[in-house]
This record gives structure tokens, C-alpha cells and sequence, in this order.
């Protein structure tokens, strides 16, 4: 996975491919999408990640073609698209439902889109072939829609939005009406695809593992903006609200006061954690200053024994969820703040041998690296 | 499976009976040798041989199945142009009217729709007589268009509502893939909706072939259709040739009934094979 992802990055240019610019879409009052600008570079999957509501399928749509901008502009590869029909696009897409033609078999609804392209049919028909290859379908062109797997028909999608060799393809929710474990295995597959042509990936998912799997960077929107752009790692790790903080994963929130800024270190108090705290400062904090400290629970240590050393806390054990590969603790801190924490299970227990289980008290600890501090 | 409630049986033997005793005790006067429709005489198939020598009733079916076939026909196109522009256009200037003007037959009652045609045509009749010094006599033109404004409420609402369930996507798919929306509506909106295309036909001749009230008003003195010659013969009373008119139809409702059975079974069981081929393939 991690060779194709590098490959990936490398095969991303850097000049914006498709720009987004100031694009807003209201409909009668309400206001999907709120003045958006976005630059999506070519060759690489980009996310557009949020609840429901937030914006992410109607800016898809605009980029399509079947709802135009109230205000703004999309250019993809340097041309206005505007005012351009949906059937003049250099754009695909892959629909949530897959929207397969239900009265044409396979081999025809990949053919679709190349009866509009100036080819002989024997160019057609190799073209088809080589989708069908692509996405393992080769024994299954003459099947009708209905008479195929969810997966293939996913697959089918996928083959016929590509066979048009588009400059830019469009996936909505691409995996979501998939079972699990086939959705992991198709993750791979779309990137593996995506690498071998070549084609921009937007990909809108409401899926937040789905989104950071599969994608160079993404954007996470709410109530119809763009909160945050970033590589998957930068918005996990460097959250810039507490939106998209408490959004990406699951994070424990302290409100505080900065004490002291040392150097590259903070001081900072946090009466709801029951004390002082170090962490690693950022640009423009300053003494007085109010702030709030956002850690995630699998960057806290748990212990019986008191670590000894900075950022520690006694609690006790409120919750304990046991899922399998980790251990979900609830911590009730003498404050009352209940505080979750993730402990990797790396050795077998039993259900007598557990680190801690309720009532037991434990001790809290982290690294100044670990949390988050947000100003806003 | 042993002890079926008594309560159950009597009911469904009830409602069996009200059914269809009364279709087969016709069927068996179609064959009375009797000029009493109600006094059993013997066996005889003479009402047959009657009916088929019987030019009346021969011109009058043939009159129906033409009326039915032109309205259905015509109906259809209408309807179906309709019901594509209330479903898949949300917002132009008239939409309303539209959408009201097509539905107001459905609830209008037939009197009322057959009055106000013979007026609209007398109307037109003596504009024509005005303007071209023609006469032109109500019949088969008439009788036509009075049932295509009526059986478009129905294929119009088939369309429709087979169109809102429809999966938009679909659509927009073709549209994504290069095709422009009069391609579109050709390759996709088309072929999808035709089940409902076909059906809102079958409805619209069927309604066509036995409407008496609106053809009663609409009609002339040339032309008398099938539903409308039955009913001016049976206000003499029912002899047994109409008897062996209804069970001709009866016949042919019923086979076409078992051959659209059989179909429909044929295609279920295809279903279940694609289910299980899908299911094979995905192992």
C-alpha cells in the first residue's frame, strides 16, 4: 500500500488541474455549497469528506455538470466549464447507485459513452475489452446488470466511467453499498486503478477510514465549507478547529489557559484535567491566552503504577469496551471529566487478567508531542 | 393443513360463487336451444351461427376494435409526452394547469365529461357548417377523440408515477456519458418505462372498447359501437345471441389472462436463475 501511495504522490504534478473558484450553490434559501475554492492537482484522489448535508454530493454535481454554480467559477485543465453541459465534459462519473442501464448488458453499458467518440468498431470493441480486463470482468461481458454480484456491478460502474478516458473521474460514495470486507479489498483495487491510468480522482464519501485510505489529500466540508485541505495524516494529527478535530476520529477536549510559553514548550493549565500540563507550543501562543487541548485516545498511556512523569493523571476506570484488536477505556478523572483512552491489546488477555477493569484506579499519561492545541 | 376453519370455506365458496356463477350460467344459456334467455330448452350452438351471420354486430366490433386501437394509439403518445414533462421537468410556466387539466377527467364524472364533449363538438360542427358550408355528422372521428381525452388521464399517470420511482441516476448517467438528453430519453427514459408504455395502452383500449356512458353522448347515428349496440338490445330484453356475444369475449379475456400467467411465470423463474447465477459468480 505504501508504494503504490508514493507512487502516487510522485505522480501528482503540482499545478492546480481543476480549480475551483468562490463557487457557491443556493437552493431557493438554503446554501449547499458556501463560497468553495479548491485546487485539485492532476493524477491524484481527492476527498471530499462530511456528513450528510454538508455540501460534498452538490459540489460533485457542479463538477459534473447537472447543477451549475449559483456564483463562482470551475475550470478543469485550464478550460471554464461554467456554462458547459454535462454531455460535453471531459468528466465522468461513478454513482452512489451505480446507475447501470438495466436493459444492456455489460459489454454494452461500458461501450455507452464510446459511441459519441470518433472510433472504428474495432477500436470500440478492443477498448471495452481492455475495461473489462481492468476490473476482471472479461468472463462476465454478455451478463445483464441483474444477473451479477453488488461488487461486479460496482466494478461495472467504475469500467464504463473510465472507458471514455476522462480527464477527471467523479466517485460518489463509491464503496458504501459494499459489505465490509469486500469494501477493504476494493479500496486497494481503486487505487491500484487509478495508478495504472492515470485519471484525477474526486471521490465524496461520508466515510472518514474510506477517505483516508484512499486519498492524497482531502477536504473536510461542513454546512457547506471547507474547513480543512489536507493530506490524510495533516488533518488527523494537525486539526486546524475543533470541527474537524472532533470529526476525523474520536478526541478527548480540555478547555484551558496558557500559563507560560517556553521555547517550543507551553504551560498549560486545565482545571477540568485537574492541573498543569506541558505540550509542545505553536506560533502566537502567549501567556494568558485561552486555549483548548485535544488529545486522541490512542496517544494516552494507561497504567496501575504511577509513570512518574510529566502530564500524568490518577482516575478511575468508568467503561470498558473490549473490540477485539484494542481496549476502549472510560476514565473518570477526579474533575468528573471522563476521558477515553485506546490501549492496543498486543498480548492475548483473558477476562481475569485485564490491565484494569471497573473502579480500578489508573494513572494517565502522554507525551508533550501527543495533543492538539486550537485556538479557536 | 386438516382442519380448515368451516367459516373460511363457506366464505371463499361465497365469494366464488358471486363471481363466477353468474358468467358460467350465460355460458350455458349461450348454448339453449331456447328463444327464452332464462327457460333451459336443450342444447344448441344456433345463437352462434346467429351472431356470426349477423352483420350489426360484426360491423359494431369491428367499429370498437378500430376506435380502441386508433384512441389507445394516440392516447399512449399523448400520455406518455405528458407524464415524461410532469415527472422529469419540476419547474416551468403552466406546470400546474397541466397537471390539473390531465387529472380532471379521472375525477370529472362521466355524464358530465360526455355533456360537455357534445356540446364542445356541436359547437365545432356548426363552426364548420359556417365557415365550409359542410355538414359534418358526431361518429367514429368523434368517438375517437372523446376517448383519447378521457384514457390520456390514465397512460399520463402510469407514465408519471412509473417515472418518479425510477431511478434519476440513470439517467444522468447517459447524460455524463456523452449522450444529449433527446439521445438520453431515446437509449434510456424510453426502454426503461416501456412496461408501463404497454400497459398504459392495454388500459386505454380496454377502457375505449367497453365505455358506454361518453360514447353514448359522443356518437352519431352512422356509428354504433359494440358496448352501445349490447345495450340498446338488451333494453328489449337479453336474448340468448348476446349470450354467446359475452361468452366469445369471455374466451378470449381468459386465454389471454392464462398465456399473460404463463408468461409472467417464466420470467419469475428467470429471475430466480439470474439471482443464482449472480450469486455463483460472486463466490
Amino acid at each position: 500500500m505504501t508504494e503504490t501511495a508514493t507512487s502516487q504522490k510522485t505522480a501528482a504534478s503540482s499545478a492546480p488541474f481543476i480549480r475551483i473558484e468562490n463557487v457557491s450553490k443556493s437552493f431557493g434559501s438554503f446554501k449547499a455549497v458556501d463560497s468553495v475554492s479548491l485546487a485539485i492537482k492532476k493524477g491524484e484522489i481527492f476527498a471530499l469528506l462530511g456528513g450528510s448535508g454538508c455540501g460534498k454530493t452538490t459540489l460533485l454535481r457542479m463538477l459534473a455538470g447537472f447543477e451549475t454554480p449559483t456564483t463562482g467559477k470551475i475550470f478543469i485543465d485550464g478550460q471554464d466549464m461554467t456554462n458547459i453541459p454535462a454531455y460535453e465534459r471531459p468528466v465522468n462519473m461513478m454513482f452512489q447507485s451505480y446507475a447501470l442501464f438495466p436493459h444492456m448488458s455489460v459489454e454494452k453499458n461500458i461501450a455507452y459513452g464510446l459511441k459519441h467518440e470518433k472510433m472504428t468498431d474495432a477500436q470500440r470493441k478492443d477498448r471495452v475489452r481492455e475495461m473489462l480486463d481492468l476490473v476482471q470482468l472479461s468472463q462476465f461481458g454478455h451478463r445483464k446488470p441483474h444477473q451479477i454480484s453488488g461488487g461486479q456491478r460496482q466494478r461495472v460502474a467504475l469500467a464504463r466511467a473510465l472507458a471514455r478516458a476522462p480527464k477527471l473521474l467523479l466517485l460518489d460514495e463509491p464503496l458504501a453499498a459494499l459489505d465490509k470486507k469486500l469494501r477493504e479489498h476494493t479500496q486497494f483495487e481503486l487505487m491500484n486503478i487509478q495508478h495504472k491510468t492515470g485519471v484525477t480522482f474526486v471521490v465524496v464519501t461520508h466515510d472518514q477510514e474510506e477517505a483516508m485510505i484512499l486519498s492524497d489529500r482531502m477536504a473536510v466540508m461542513d454546512k457547506g465549507q471547507v474547513k480543512q485541505v489536507g493530506a490524510p495524516t495533516e488533518v488527523y494529527e494537525y486539526p486546524n478547529s475543533k470541527f474537524v478535530a472532533g470529526f476525523i476520529g474520536s478526541i478527548n477536549f480540555a478547555e484551558g489557559k496558557v500559563a507560560a510559553v517556553n521555547g517550543d514548550m507551553a504551560e498549560i493549565d486545565l482545571p477540568s484535567m485537574g492541573g498543569r500540563f506541558t505540550a509542545c507550543s505553536i506560533p502566537g501562543l502567549e501567556a494568558g491566552k485561552d486555549i483548548t487541548l485535544a488529545i486522541r485516545p490512542e496517544k494516552i498511556a494507561i497504567s496501575r503504577e504511577n509513570p512518574g512523569t510529566k502530564n500524568a493523571v490518577q482516575g478511575v476506570v468508568n467503561d470498558l469496551g473490549y473490540l477485539g484488536k484494542d481496549s476502549l477505556y472510560k476514565v473518570q478523572l477526579p474533575s468528573g471529566m471522563i476521558v477515553s483512552v485506546n490501549l492496543v491489546n498486543a498480548r492475548r488477555v483473558g477476562e481475569y487478567d485485564r490491565l484494569a477493569v471497573w473502579e480500578d484506579k489508573v494513572w494517565l499519561s502522554f507525551e508533550p508531542g501527543s495533543p492538539i492545541l486550537l485556538t479557536n | 393443513m386438516k382442519q380448515r376453519p368451516t367459516f373460511l370455506i363457506t366464505a371463499l365458496c361465497f365469494g366464488f360463487a358471486f363471481l363466477y356463477v353468474p358468467i358460467l350460467s350465460m355460458i350455458a344459456f349461450s348454448f339453449n336451444n331456447s328463444r327464452l334467455a332464462t327457460v333451459w330448452g336443450g342444447f344448441s350452438t344456433k345463437w352462434y351461427g346467429k351472431l356470426l351471420s349477423n352483420d350489426k354486430i360484426i360491423d359494431a366490433a369491428i367499429l370498437s376494435l378500430k376506435i380502441a386501437l386508433v384512441s389507445a394509439t394516440v392516447a399512449t403518445i399523448l400520455g406518455t409526452m405528458a407524464g415524461i414533462t410532469l415527472a422529469r421537468f419540476r419547474r416551468f410556466r403552466g406546470r400546474t394547469v397541466l397537471s390539473g387539466l390531465v387529472t380532471a377527467p379521472l375525477i370529472m364524472p362521466e355524464v358530465i365529461t360526455g355533456i360537455s364533449m357534445l356540446i364542445f363538438f356541436i359547437l365545432i360542427a356548426t363552426m364548420i357548417e359556417k365557415l365550409t358550408g359542410l355538414r359534418t355528422q358526431r361518429g367514429f372521428t368523434t368517438v375517437t377523440l372523446a376517448h383519447i381525452t378521457f384514457s390520456l388521464t390514465f397512460v399520463t399517470t402510469i407514465i408519471q408515477s412509473r417515472l418518479l420511482s425510477a431511478d434519476i441516476s440513470v439517467e444522468e448517467a447517459a447524460l455524463d456519458l456523452g449522450s444529449r438528453p433527446w439521445q438520453v430519453m431515446k437509449d434510456i427514459t424510453l426502454p426503461i418505462i416501456s412496461p408501463a408504455i404497454l400497459s398504459g395502452w392495454l388500459l386505454a383500449f380496454t377502457i375505449s372498447l367497453d365505455d358506454v356512458v361518453i360514447t353514448n353522448f359522443t356518437t352519431g347515428p352512422g356509428a354504433t359501437t359494440l358496448p352501445i349496440l349490447i345495450w340498446s338490445k338488451v333494453k328489449l330484453g337479453v336474448t340468448p345471441d348476446i349470450n354467446a356475444l359475452a361468452t366469445i369475449t369471455v374466451s378470449i379475456v381468459t386465454i389471454g389472462v392464462i398465456f399473460a400467467g404463463i408468461a409472467m411465470n417464466r420470467a419469475e423463474r428467470r429471475r430466480d436463475l439470474d439471482a443464482q447465477m449472480a450469486f455463483r459468480s460472486n463466490q
